[in-house]
């Protein structure tokens, strides 16, 4: 067992390939991520949010693929987070470039599941490695991020999907995709890729509010004054497909699956709800579902938790103590 | 070197196999927080499972020792050096057992339930607890730090015994 231990021990030695990009580590990734100067107790990435609540009600349909155990038909509840990106806590929210919607659901003690979705249904880069890269230039500007794109073909999809995407006025009316493939494991142990989209059942046009906190008094009021209602679509591999590549979608054809509603029926404040707490690491899966190889999927369990280490230390040493919410 | 002189068989193998055990999961732990590759997830799986098997293995090797008589230390070493090698021994055992302690609890109060090689999973709380969390996970890191200097402090203490006092002491325990 000890031999088999050390054995996995030294496999490390051998990914470590020779071909560029330099490669990052997680602490390097997390400080470009919190730039110069970090906001203390907020989290580095997708900083600024807030807390959702309510139920997913499965119809029932996905439980011939995975056993876990909220696909039967039913409802589990969940605590989750609707967030702009950025590492800035207090950001206009009508300037992020990407909407996230963050689920975690404790089914029991021993049964957990961590979401994370972005708007984007694909990836720009295919590695963590080069994503840092991708990242440097967005903070150095147009002109770097123009090049980067070009001396990257793999982000054809990513910038055509950018290029035509209108932002809807409202978290309701997004549609957030898991971009990264996960399998499902049924109970007879056959695996199966997927990739999900929660999708919108309204539609809400552009917002003209000029309020920093905009999509947040939006969303605020409309749960306030009745539930908000997704899709929650899921999208079988073929083997044609690639399940550990971020930058290609799968084509239209493939089969979908609508495994239930997700239904919105509270929001609070992201620093007075049970949100900030919780770390959606999407590596934290039930029994039922896996990670496939992606490395961009691969790479964010160590670069969440070191951001989740630093924020609760923070917050241990008392850095949200008389912050109200912004 | 009679058989007084020796740590009995089983005393031996705890010995050797926890420390096999025990600088894994160090090289483990210090790859697995910063590695951004696509083992990482393997390997923290792996650190969780066999951490929890080092903290079963740390009670039966207490409950071991204390049914042993251990063999004396030199009678002419100076007095601070036993009391040194005494309270050293005792604060292995203590890391030994705080590690995984602390391992678990950090992820138990994360939310994070811990999968024993697929065959079951242990608990974890159902509302994370960011305090409790950030307390557990801090002290992971520090007594790691504090484990890594016992542990050279340790093997630097046998060697000196063995190549420069040229004693029985590291024999004892081959
Ligand atoms: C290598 C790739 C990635 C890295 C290094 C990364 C890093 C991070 C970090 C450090 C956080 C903050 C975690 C915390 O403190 O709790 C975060 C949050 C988040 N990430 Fe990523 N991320 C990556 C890819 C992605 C992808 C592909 C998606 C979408 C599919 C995504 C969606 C999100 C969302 C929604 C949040 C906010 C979760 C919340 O509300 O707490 N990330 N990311
Ligand atoms: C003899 C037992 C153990 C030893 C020697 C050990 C050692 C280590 C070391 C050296 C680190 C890196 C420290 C740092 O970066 O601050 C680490 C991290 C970690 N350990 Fe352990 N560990 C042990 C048991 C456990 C157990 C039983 C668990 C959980 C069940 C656990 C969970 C973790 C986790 C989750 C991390 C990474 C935390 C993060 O990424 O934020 N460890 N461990």
């Amino acid at each position: 067992m000890r031999a088999l231990y050390l054995a996995l021990l030294l496999a490390p030695a051998v990914s470590f390939g020779a071909d560029a990009p330099p490669k990052v580590s997680a602490q390097q990734f997390v400080n470009l991520q919190q730039g110069d100067s970090a906001f203390p107790g907020f989290r580095r990435a997708h900083a600024k949010g807030i807390c959702i609540s309510g139920e997913f009600q499965a119809n029932g349909q996905l439980a011939d693929y995975s056993q876990a155990s909220l696909f039967k038909a039913g409802s589990t509840a969940f605590i989750g987070r609707l967030s702009i990106a950025g590492n800035n806590p207090t950001a206009p929210d009508l300037k992020a470039p990407v909407r996230s919607m963050a689920l975690s659901f404790a089914s029991s003690r021993t049964e957990q599941w961590r979401l994370a979705m972005n708007t984007p249904p694909v990836m720009a880069v295919a590695d963590p490695h080069t994503f840092y890269q991708q990242i440097q230039a967005i903070q150095a500007g147009p002109a770097a991020i123009k090049q980067f794109f070009a001396d990257h073909p793999e982000s054809d999809e990513f910038r055509a999907w950018a290029a035509q995407y209108q932002p809807s006025g409202s978290f309701a009316a997004e549609t957030y995709h898991s971009i990264n493939a996960f399998y499902l494991i049924n109970a007879d142990g056959k695996q199966q890729a997927v990739r999900w989209a929660m999708q919108p059942t309204v539609a809400v046009a552009a917002n003209a509010s000029d309020e920093a906190d905009a999509l947040q008094q939006e969303i605020a009021a409309r749960v306030a004054a009745g539930k908000v209602v997704f899709d929650w679509v899921f999208t079988l591999a073929d083997a044609a497909d690639d399940e550990t590549n971020p930058t290609k979608a799968w084509p239209d054809s493939r089969q979908q699956i609508t495994a239930g509603q997700l239904v919105v029926t509270g929001t609070t404040p992201q620093l007075e709800g049970d949100c900030h707490a919780i770390n959606f690491d999407p590596l934290v899966l039930p029994s039922g579902i896996a990670a496939t190889r992606d490395p961009i999927l691969r790479a964010r369990s160590a670069a969440y938790a070191e951001s989740y280490r630093r924020r609760a230390k923070e917050q241990l040493q008392g850095a949200l103590e008389g912050s109200n919410n912004e | 070197m009679s058989n007084s002189d020796r740590f009995s068989l089983s005393m031996r193998l705890f010995h050797w196999g926890m420390a096999a055990l025990v600088l894994s999961m160090v090289a483990a732990g210090l790859l697995m927080v910063t590695s951004l590759q696509p083992w990482q997830l393997t390997l923290l799986n792996i650190h969780k499972a066999f951490g929890v098997v080092a903290i079963l293995l740390v009670m039966a090797r207490l409950i071991n020792r204390l049914r042993h008589k251990l063999p004396a230390l030199p009678h002419e070493l100076p007095h601070w050096q036993k009391t040194v090698a005494r309270a050293s021994h005792w604060m292995l055992y203590f890391l030994l057992f705080a590690m995984p302690l602390s391992g678990y609890l950090m992820q138990y109060y994360a939310g994070r339930p811990i999968d024993i090689f697929g065959w079951f999973r242990l608990p974890a709380a159902l509302q994370v607890d960011i305090h409790y969390y950030a307390l557990f996970r801090e002290l992971h890191g520090w007594m790691a730090v504090a484990l890594i200097s016992l542990i050279a402090l340790h093997i630097g203490a046998a060697l000196y015994h063995h190549f420069i006092r040229k004693d029985d002491v590291l024999k004892s325990m081959l």
